[in-house]
């Protein structure tokens, strides 16, 4: 089913000055649609688990609705609502069994016992938890239990998911697997789900969207490859991965939303996405380290800056550059071919310069 | 201020609206505690101030002005006073021997050191009078001894230190436990003497717990009301004891109200004190694996001595239950040593009616002081409402209040209609139910502190209600909490004496009652019959409620708890 936010925001009163109050989500809109996997992404404190929250019903928003198809769900209680949530801490009951755990939920839907017993073992066959049907909680390995978590909520058939972090009690390993086993069960029964990380990485891998949030406030929306390429704002565009911000004035408009932007006495042609700028506009250029190149050798005119290497890390497929320019802050930059490009040296001189076509324009 | 606190209320009044189960709960309960903790006290002020019907310090004056009362404060103050400081001194040589030396049988002091906890207050009075007493076995047959004078200040405080000594052990094995004996391998490893060690580093970290254990020991002696009454005698008066006779003997009821109000205020604000030392200052609880005691701290000597502290100690407790047992098994003690069951008869025939009326009264009120404990304990963690903070401290409240000034108060508050409870068996249930309480709350509140809020919150989104999810996921989870405060209302219902002794009646008698009024006639015999049933019977209890526990609820081996 699908799920809308209509103008959520949730303000919270300090319980120690009554009229202190913290602004944890404003103004939120956000329609996903059936079947589709949405990530929530930033940092602590962003208001990405109040929103989960509210979908869930555990908060109320202060003000706003939340729809699920064609229905306000806002007066209803958390276990009258068809969401499920995959808790952070997994929230395993520990006084039940495995088996016990997943049939909670139907069980108190009232369902007959062998029902409830043939459709526990199916899902836990699905989610390669046979043999642990009489285990205890406490002997369960942390990637166990997630599934074990995972199976709970996925088994009541929910309209919608929700995950809170569910990776973060998880060691690296055990997350990069267990972030393709949730997306391919969240595909394979095509359920409406919200997962909220402050992993950007685990963000571009499980959802079709991301909504990028920062104060309470969605600061972008678009899928993982619009996030990255084309981020609507510093925020965004630094949150996700690393990039350069490269000052510059506006020094011609054109019809196509491109602009030709002046650096350093040189000139690049760069679309934008944002807002119309006109010609004096100071405009900041948008460009990831890796869509830079570095090159040694001679001083090349047509590159747009020269720079000298401070520090070089090698990473083996990659080297990551951080190069000191006259006048301007230092750039980070990374090549991906180091036997056939070389590595540099600190002190080393540089030629830098980038295809306008990876870069991306926002106001200053 | 007062608006913005109402205006909480009442958000939280709408939201407690939606559940009125959860309301009727909190309304019930908020009104009992008033009922039964504070109405009582309440009572015991008005008596006191209010002798007339007019507000007047006269009670107090004349209180005052009785030189044999001042006495009885004095002493008082001096009797907990002294029994602290002992006491947390024979407390801790137990409670380090055993957490830093690795002598022999250290299960079988721990043992020892408990057994006090569980028997009733005044077997160590009891066992006194019959080693110590008059025809006593030491004094009398061994070393020819006449007119020891065992009555008064000396019997009264080794009968003190004897029986509560143990809470001390408790307490500060606890402490000791805390403390990584890593620190102190530290401080030796950079050149610390082993004395140096202990006063630099062992002592320091664990004078906070010294502190709380002697404010403990402090109240628990004020509030003592068994052994005084049997060992104190008219020359040395103590303050419950006074309170008890003004009201039971000469039947003036502002005059014992004002002496159980003397007797109350050093009790809570102690209790208060001590809550607050607990809560600022919490003991050094080093996180991590606990590590492997390097038992490098003392000397074999002064291992040695410990041991032999620890041991003399273990003796004396042992003699004193070796002799109420020998004690229930002769003809007359002191002058007539034939065996023979004489009183166990006579308690079965004579006295089954307090066995019966004891048992049926401990049965009753502690599986109710059991729940009650957990329902409160689950309301003041996990839910918000107006007068939360009123309900968990009235509720605590009990612990601080003495005993005396309790059955004092409950004579005062429920003689009358449309309260009319005293000499009947809801009066003792009553008394006994909202005084055992905390022990549950605090079990309750430690294990549901420990449990995440969202294994709740799981079984909310999985469909459930409040009702079930309480019954099916946060009640199991509190057992373990449940059958711990089950033990402790169960051996302080059993050993109850300072309050019940104003509220039973023909209809309706305990046995410590009885085994008191046994002292009082001088059958020591019977008394001693008495103490050994009743404490086979909370042996027996708590050996039951153990199975039961590991019985059907195996799984919580400890390990299940700590997610």
């Amino acid at each position: 089913m699908s799920l809308k936010l209509v103008n959520i925001s949730k303000i919270f009163k300090d319980p120690d000055h009554a009229n202190k109050e913290v602004i944890a989500v404003k103004d939120v809109n956000l329609e996903i649609n059936e079947g589709e996997m949405v990530s929530f992404l930033g940092p602590s404190g962003c208001g990405k688990t109040t929103t989960l929250r509210i979908v869930s019903g555990f908060e109320n928003p202060t003000t706003g609705e939340v729809w699920l198809g064609d229905k306000m769900i806002n007066d209803l209680p958390p276990n009258k609502r068809d969401t499920a949530m995959v808790f952070q801490s997994y929230a395993i009951f520990p006084h039940l069994s495995v088996g016990q755990n997943i049939a909670f939920g139907l069980e108190l839907k009232g369902f007959k016992a062998d029902i409830v017993k043939k459709e526990v073992e199916e899902i836990m066959s699905i989610m390669n938890l046979t043999e642990l049907y009489n285990r205890s909680p406490d002997q369960l390995s942390g990637g166990q239990q997630q599934r074990v978590a995972l199976a709970r909520s996925i088994i009541n058939k929910p309209s919608v998911l929700l995950f809170d972090e569910p990776l973060s009690n998880l060691d690296a390993k055990l997350r990069d697997l267990m972030r393709f086993e949730i997306r391919r069960i969240q595909q394979s029964f095509g359920i409406t789900s919200i997962y909220v990380t402050h992993d950007q990485a685990e963000a571009m891998i499980v959802s079709d969207r991301i909504v990028v949030m920062n104060e309470g406030h969605i600061m972008q929306v678009g899928t993982p490859f619009e996030i990255y390429s084309h981020p609507v704002n510093k925020f965004v565009a630094d949150f996700i991965g690393r990039v350069n911000f490269i000052n510059g004035i506006v020094e011609e408009t054109n019809e196509d939303a491109s602009y030709k932007v002046g650096i350093g006495g040189k000139s690049k042609l760069i679309t934008s996405s944002i807002s119309p700028f006109s010609v004096g506009d100071k405009v900041l250029t948008v460009i990831r380290p890796e869509s830079l190149s570095v090159s040694t050798g001679e001083q090349d005119s047509t590159a747009i800056f020269h720079g000298i290497v401070e520090k070089a890390v090698y990473l083996g497929p990659t080297v990551e550059y951080d190069i000191k320019i006259e006048g301007r802050e230092n750039i980070s930059a990374v090549t991906h071919n180091p036997v056939v490009e070389g590595v540099f040296k600190p002190g080393d001189r540089v030629n830098i310069d980038f295809n306008p076509a990876a870069a991306h324009l926002l106001g200053a | 201020m007062d608006e913005t606190w109402g205006r909480r209320s009442l958000r939280q009044l709408k939201q407690i609206a939606n559940d009125p189960l959860l309301l009727i709960v909190i309304l019930v309960i908020l009104a009992s505690l008033i009922l039964f903790i504070l109405y009582p006290l309440v009572k015991v002020i008005t008596t006191s101030f209010l002798p007339e019907g007019k507000f007047s310090f006269s009670v107090f004056k004349e209180v005052f002005s009785s030189w044999y009362l001042r006495r009885a404060f004095f002493n008082s103050i001096m009797m907990g006073t002294l029994t602290a400081l002992f006491g947390v001194g024979v407390g801790f040589i137990f409670a380090f021997t055993l957490a830093r030396t690795d002598i022999p049988f250290k299960k079988f002091f721990h043992l020892i050191a408990i057994i006090p906890i569980i028997s009733p207050p005044f077997i160590g009075a009891l066992s006194i009078i019959m080693l110590f007493g008059n025809n006593g076995f030491i004094s009398d047959h061994l070393l020819h001894l006449q007119n020891i004078k065992i009555y008064g200040f000396k019997g009264l405080l080794f009968a003190q230190i004897v029986t509560f000594f143990p809470v001390a052990y408790i307490t500060l094995r606890g402490v000791l436990d805390s403390i990584s004996p890593t620190l102190e391998d530290a401080a030796l490893d950079l050149g610390g003497t082993r004395f140096k060690v202990f006063r630099r580093v062992t002592l320091p970290l664990a004078v906070p717990g010294i502190a709380s254990a002697m404010l403990i020991l402090f109240v628990e002696t004020l509030a003592d009301f068994g052994n005084p009454l049997i060992l104190a005698g008219s020359q040395f008066p103590i303050l419950s004891v006074q309170a008890y006779l003004q009201i039971t003997g000469m039947y003036d009821l502002p005059k014992g109200s004002a002496l159980a109000l003397i007797l109350l205020v050093p009790s809570i604000s102690i209790f208060f004190l001590q809550k607050y030392l607990v809560s600022k200052k919490k003991y050094v609880t080093i996180t991590g694996k606990p590590t492997s005691s390097t038992l490098k701290l003392v000397s074999p000597m002064v291992k040695w001595i410990l041991f032999a502290v620890c041991l003399f100690f273990s003796l004396t407790i042992i003699l004193i239950y070796a002799s109420i047992l020998w004690g229930s098994l002769v003809k007359v003690w002191g002058s007539n040593n034939t065996l023979t069951f004489y009183h166990f008869k006579y308690v079965f025939s004579v006295g089954f009616g307090a066995v019966k009326d004891t048992l049926i009264i401990a049965g009753i009120s502690t599986p109710i002081a059991g729940v009650l404990g957990m329902v409160i304990a689950f309301l003041v963690v996990r839910k918000e409402f107006p007068l939360k903070h009123f309900m968990e401290v009235s509720s605590m409240l009990s612990f601080a209040v003495p005993g005396t000034v309790i059955g004092i108060g409950y004579i005062l508050a429920f003689n009358s209609h449309p309260l009319l409870l005293t000499g009947t068996l809801l009066i003792l249930l009553l008394n006994f139910i909202f005084r055992y309480v905390p022990v549950g709350i605090q079990s309750g509140v430690a294990i549901l502190r420990q449990v995440d809020p969202s294994i709740e919150e799981a079984a909310i989104d999985l469909g459930a209600d409040a009702r079930s999810t309480f019954r099916r996921v946060t009640l199991p989870l509190m057992v373990p909490a449940f059958f711990s405060g089950l033990i402790y209302s169960f051996v302080r219902a059993m050993t109850a004496i300072s309050a019940v002794i104003f509220l039973v009646s023909s209809n309706w008698n305990l046995m410590t009652v009885q085994i008191m009024s046994q002292v009082e006639s001088g059958r020591l015999g019977a008394a001693a019959a008495f103490s050994v049933i009743l404490v086979l019977i909370i042996l027996a209890a708590i050996i039951i409620i153990r199975s039961i526990l590991t019985l059907k609820y195996g799984r919580f081996g400890g390990t299940t708890l700590k997610f």
